[in-house]
């Protein structure tokens, strides 16, 4: 035993755990040909209504389920399963965002193959969730013109981690006098290169392009 | 706010390293932290010495070295610092910079030990 103490090099990844399960899943996503995309954003954004949309529009043509993360209760579950898509809730208690395992856990007892598109609604959440991998193909970060132009200026981790803006709740943009230029500029501050979607989940408008960009997406996989 | 599991992740690699190298106590861990990360230092400062409590690593100090954000800047053709987290443009010469090369460390890098 020796009295004096002594430094030690290492190198390893404090989240390492769920790096090697988000790449397991990434790997059986890849192999069963489903396009898995995951949704983050703060609370209220309208990710629930605009998933909700996207399960009714993409499940005519293709296969689709949903997996959706909350502290607490079934509620968005219940709303998703209306688009007759299968869901199922991931409730994580007190923690705030969710985790590759967590996912893991949830697709068991689905068989992948039978699914085109998976789609991951994160906890509402412009932080935490920039920390985990969930094995997604494609992130997409929700913005709605109620929130304010600023909020990629605010969260610049979450939009630089994220691969499409999506900017909710157009049909409000005039009410709040939101100002265009100053949200895209914000954005491309952040991410620079960043492609931005604006939709409208209540009147449909820009889901048209939203579609083309998943199906896209899912007969040329990157 | 999620500093907490992650202090308690950083805990359980730390104790596993300093396992490995078969450390009877463990005076620091130092980690590197980068700004993209989504980890806050403050908080995961903070969290630290309640998540060691009841751990090997009880007492032990956490120190955080900084690994600020670098791109790749394609018209420099070198790594360079951005203006800012709210600029992602080369420090240098101003252009957006599309390709992250370092920012987001969370990673155990050293231990101080006594065996």
């Amino acid at each position: 035993m020796s009295a004096e103490p002594r430094m030690v090099e290492v190198r390893r990844k404090v989240l390492k755990q769920n790096d090697i399960v988000a790449a397991d899943l990434r790997r059986r996503f890849q192999e069963a040909r489903v396009c898995v995309v995951s949704l983050v954003s703060s609370p209220g954004s309208g990710k629930t209504a605009f998933l909700e949309k996207t399960l009714t529009l993409i499940g005519k043509t293709h296969r689709v389920a949903a997996l959706v993360g909350d502290l607490a209760t079934e509620n968005d579950a219940d709303r998703l399963r209306r688009s007759h898509a299968p869901v199922k809730q991931i409730v994580t208690g007190t923690v705030c965002h969710l985790e590759a395992e967590m996912v893991r856990k949830a697709l068991e007892g689905w068989n992948l193959e039978d699914l085109d598109f998976l789609f991951l609604e994160n906890v509402g959440n412009l932080v935490c969730p920039s920390s985990y991998d969930l094995g997604e193909e494609l992130r997409l970060v929700l913005l709605s013109v109620t929130e304010g132009e600023d909020k990629p200026l605010k969260y610049p981790t979450i939009f630089n981690t994220a691969d499409v803006a999506v900017i909710t709740k157009i049909d409000l943009a005039s009410a709040v006098e939101f100002d265009w230029n100053a949200v895209l500029a914000n954005i491309q501050a952040v991410r620079p290169g960043m492609s931005v979607l604006r939709v409208s989940s209540k009147t449909g408008e820009g889901l048209d392009e939203w579609q083309r960009l998943l199906e896209a997406r899912f007969t040329t996989p990157a | 706010m999620h500093e907490l599991s992650i202090a308690l992740s950083l805990i359980e690699a730390a104790g596993e390293e300093a396992e490995k190298h078969g450390a009877a106590t463990v005076r620091a861990v130092y980690l590197r932290l980068g700004p993209l990360s989504g980890v806050e230092k403050e908080a995961l400062l903070f969290s630290y010495g309640l998540a060691a409590e009841d751990t090997p690593l009880r007492g032990s100090q956490l120190i955080i070295e900084d690994s600020p954000v670098m791109v790749f800047c394609t018209v420099c053709g070198d790594r360079r610092p951005i203006r800012s987290l709210q600029c992602f443009r080369c420090a240098e010469c101003g252009t957006p910079a599309m390709e992250v090369v370092q920012g987001r460390e969370l990673e155990v890098v050293g231990l101080e030990i006594d065996s």
